[in-house]
């Protein structure tokens, strides 16, 4: 079974949950044996993990036929694909793009981030998507978010093949349902094409059935894994300095994480358990709303901002830290909950996360209930038999969420669509 | 005849270092050295040292008619002590020729005097000691941070034995009335005030350097000719300015130093001339009370506290301060008595304001939310300290009868053994006495 895929982003150089789902997804498919992967990013950096698929960057992809010789091709992109793979896709050019602009070697350029010409780069990204799927060949087209979908519509009309495109998140639930209707377009349009929709979880299956106007029977569930901890991460040390309870908040402080009220359930807690310590670690639009709102709240004095966090930092907090608080208004799975689980952190989730689904020794409130937010967090510092009940049980339930068995559901949609 | 009261302030704050959530509880040092020396270095090279020269040469060459008062922030003086002690000895080269007068003020130029008065009182305090102890001169006269002034503080300052104090001629407070008297406080009259002239403070302070003022450039000779043009019964011109004014606000390119060194050639030819503040308060009867039941301050338009004290985020660091102030007090532990001076300087609340996020204003932070985090860590740091001296369960009055107690005791014990000691003398003499 050969699979083209489509994605955004791929470690190490990720933005934000897709990559890390991403790179999750394909290494558990890559456990089947006759699982041949080829993965399209726009801009890959060199440094991806290549042992399980191959990485095709879009910005190394010919789209204006230039007679370059094999020695410049290598020394231009040869650390990142095979040259030959060069000369492959410029005899399947398609099309004349010489009215573009592309570099010395007929390639478009591609920033790989979320820049503001958005919409011009995803269609950028399909032109390119074409020239792809016109020279491999494979079973299956497989096309991540909503950025990718209309390469996959793209490369199904080239080649003919299924696709399969995978809603790792809606525009309902990155506005709070005022949707951007460029991107609403895209994401229908990507949906209407697909012969099949896998979503995160339930709750996303819903918006995509019942915002999208979707055929149930087309849209199935198959919910994110996490990867087992390294044992670099493992090793770090907690260094906490002060004896005190910390409950923690960790993701982009935007609307759609439900800050404010990890704040208001905060001031809750700090009015009865006055040992209690906070961090809001992150950053995003609503973060000096939040600072002021703490300040408002007169819990300043207990309630920390650490500002943005990559790598290795995540885990130094998450090491820290007592609670995990994961208050979305709307996720559509959430995989950051899974990872304090696996640090042995009691975790407390909002129902309206996809998460919420598959775990069971998580607390669970409505994100707008503050008083069963500041409930649960208080009887965690504070009852330490809770405290160790979902610190065991936490751990020994997300130790048993594997990718594997992820990649196993997402292979039946693939055998089904292909026989 | 006119006369002109020059006064000088000076302070510097211990910045903090960039200090994070992770620091917390196990790093007890908060200030950032690199910075705080690079920047007292630079101002003392560029202004401090010349302008203090520029200054001794004016006192000199007038044949001692030039004078001038100081207000120096005890956290500017240890800064000083540390890294630039030549600044130190060259204002105690001012002080011997007695043309120079000290003022006291908080020790760390804070804002206690907005909040806890006990806190004030004891800040007060230290200054003068401080002062007492560089310079051999006890201040006679007050000038609060930033020329803050209330009625409020004039009872306070009162009570703390000062026969005067310095203040803003604030047109909101002034109204018709003229700077150029010495008036009282309305709630205090025996505290004799000078208030500050905006327009001639601001000719320098501001406006000396602007290319589009239309009076640009401002020469000596005018500027004395202006004063001199104040009508007859206005005696005193209150010249309050930033010492930084000279040399490193306006550069001495500018020509600001030749600018003073004329002044008092200029000044004597019209016959006006110097005084000191606690000369003008013992020659001068006030003609008038001025009533101020709200704060003011000599910064920017508004001439309040909301710079320091005007958003929510300061209130709330603020009111985290005057929360364990009282605690700290009961605390004798030096780091934390010297931590707990320095967190107090108002410049630590004047970097979260939010009125001058277009540019005015200095500040080490990229804005005023970094800038109230950073503190708020370092004060939950220092909180942590505090609290880890004596538990915080036991309420501060319980706290402080129970240390009384101990101390009582301790001397108590003394004189019991004392007591001990003479009588266990006697007893022995009295058996030496019985074997003979």
């Amino acid at each position: 079974m050969k699979a083209l895929m489509y994605g955004w982003e791929f470690p190490p150089h990720i933005l934000g949950g897709l990559g890390t789902a991403s790179y999750g997804l394909t290494r558990g498919m890559a456990m089947q044996p006759d699982m041949d992967i080829t993965f399209v990013i726009p801009k890959p950096c060199g440094e991806e993990d290549q042992s399980f698929l191959r990485v095709i960057g879009a910005c190394h992809t010919p789209i204006v036929w230039h007679d370059v010789p094999m020695d410049y091709v290598k020394s231009r992109i040869g650390k990142y694909m095979d040259p030959q793979k060069y000369y492959d896709y410029r005899n399947h050019i398609y099309a004349d793009f010489s009215y573009r602009y592309t570099n010395d070697l007929g390639c478009m350029e591609f920033s790989g981030r979320y820049p503001d010409n958005l919409l011009e780069e995803i269609n950028n990204y399909s032109i390119v998507a074409g020239v792809i799927a016109g020279t491999e060949s494979f079973d299956i087209i497989h096309a991540h978010d909503w950025l990718t979908y209309p390469a996959g519509i793209h490369s199904k009309k080239i080649s003919g093949k299924p696709l399969v495109i995978h809603v790792h998140a809606t525009d309902y639930d990155r506005s709070r349902g005022n949707v951007n209707p460029n991107v609403y377009g895209i994401e229908k349009n990507g949906m209407d094409n697909a012969d099949h929709i896998i979503t995160v979880s339930n709750l996303t299956r819903l918006t995509v059935i019942e915002k999208y106007h979707q055929d149930p029977s087309k849209v199935t569930t198959v919910h994110n894994a996490v990867e087992p901890l390294s044992p670099e991460i493992l090793a770090i040390q907690d260094k906490k300095g002060v004896k005190d309870k910390i409950i923690t908040f960790l993701g982009r402080i935007t609307m759609q994480k439900g800050p404010e009220y990890f704040v208001e359930a905060a001031a809750k807690v700090l009015s009865k358990s006055p040992n209690a310590r906070f961090v809001m670690a992150g950053s995003g639009d609503m973060m000096n709303q939040m600072i002021n709102l703490a300040a408002a709240r007169d819990i300043s004095d207990r309630f920390h901002f650490t500002g943005f966090m990559r790598g290795k930092q995540v885990y130094e907090v998450l090491k820290a830290s007592d609670v995990y608080v994961m208050p979305s208004v709307s996720e559509p799975f959430g995989i950051s909950p899974l990872e304090a689980m696996q640090c042995g952190v009691p975790t407390i989730i909002s129902k309206q996360s996809g998460c919420a689904e598959i775990l069971n020794y998580a607390v669970k409130v409505d994100y707008w209930d503050i008083e069963a937010m500041a409930d649960a967090m208080y009887s965690i510092i504070t009852y330490p038999a809770m405290h160790a009940f979902l610190k065991e049980q936490g751990k020994r339930e997300v130790d048993n969420i594997k990718w594997e068995y992820a990649g196993q559901k997402v292979r039946r949609i693939y055998d089904q669509l292909t026989h | 005849m006119k006369t002109i009261c020059f006064y000088f302030q000076l302070h510097q704050p211990f910045r903090l270092k960039r200090y994070r959530f992770f620091d917390i509880g196990n790093d007890h040092y908060y200030y950032d050295d690199f910075q705080n020396e690079e920047i007292i270095r630079r101002i003392a090279e560029r202004s401090y040292l010349p302008a203090n020269k520029a200054i001794l040469d004016m006192i000199r060459q007038s044949g001692g008619r030039f004078k001038a008062a100081f207000s120096i922030s005890g956290t500017a003086l240890e800064q000083m002590e540390v890294y630039t002690p030549e600044v130190i000895d060259s204002f105690k080269e001012l002080a011997a020729t007695g043309n120079v007068e000290f003022l006291t003020e908080t020790y760390a130029h804070s804002l206690a005097s907005l909040g806890d008065h006990e806190e004030f009182k004891s800040q007060v305090k230290l200054h003068r000691e401080k002062i007492y102890s560089m310079f051999g001169i006890k201040p006679k006269v007050f000038r609060n941070t930033e020329l803050i002034y209330s009625d409020e503080i004039s009872g306070l300052v009162y009570q703390l034995g000062f026969k005067g104090m310095l203040t803003e001629g604030a047109k909101h407070v002034l109204g018709w009335k003229s700077p150029n008297y010495v008036y009282a406080s309305a709630m205090q009259p025996q505290l004799k005030l000078l208030l500050k002239n905006d327009r001639f403070s601001e000719d320098l302070s501001l406006r000396f350097n602007n290319y589009n003022w239309n009076e640009y450039p401002l020469t000596a000779d005018k500027y004395i000719s202006w004063i001199a043009s104040q009508p007859e019964p206005e005696q005193i011109i209150n010249i309050f300015i930033n010492y930084e004014t000279l040399g490193s606000l306006h550069p001495a390119e500018s020509g600001i130093f030749d600018f003073f060194r004329a002044l008092p050639r200029f000044a004597a030819e019209k016959g006006i001339s110097f005084s000191l503040p606690s000369e003008v308060f013992s020659l001068l009867k006030p003609v008038d009370s001025i009533v101020v039941p709200y704060a003011m301050s000599w910064v920017d338009e508004e001439k309040d506290c909301s710079s320091w004290l005007g958003n929510i985020l300061q209130q709330e660091a603020f009111r985290k301060i005057n929360k364990i102030s009282e605690r700290v007090r009961l605390i004798e532990d030096r780091r934390i008595r010297q931590d707990w001076n320095y967190l107090q300087s108002s410049d630590h609340f004047y970097y979260m304001n939010t009125k001058h996020t277009g540019g005015r204003g200095f500040s080490p932070y990229d804005n005023p939310y970094d800038a109230f985090n950073n503190y708020m860590n370092v004060l939950s740091d220092f909180i942590f300290r505090v609290n880890a001296q004596y538990p915080s369960s036991i309420e501060n009055e319980e706290l402080n009868s129970l240390l009384t107690t101990i101390k009582n005791q301790g001397k108590e014990i003394e004189m019991l053994q004392k007591e001990v000691e003479r009588l266990r003398k006697k007893t022995v003499k009295g058996i030496i006495i019985e074997k003979n």
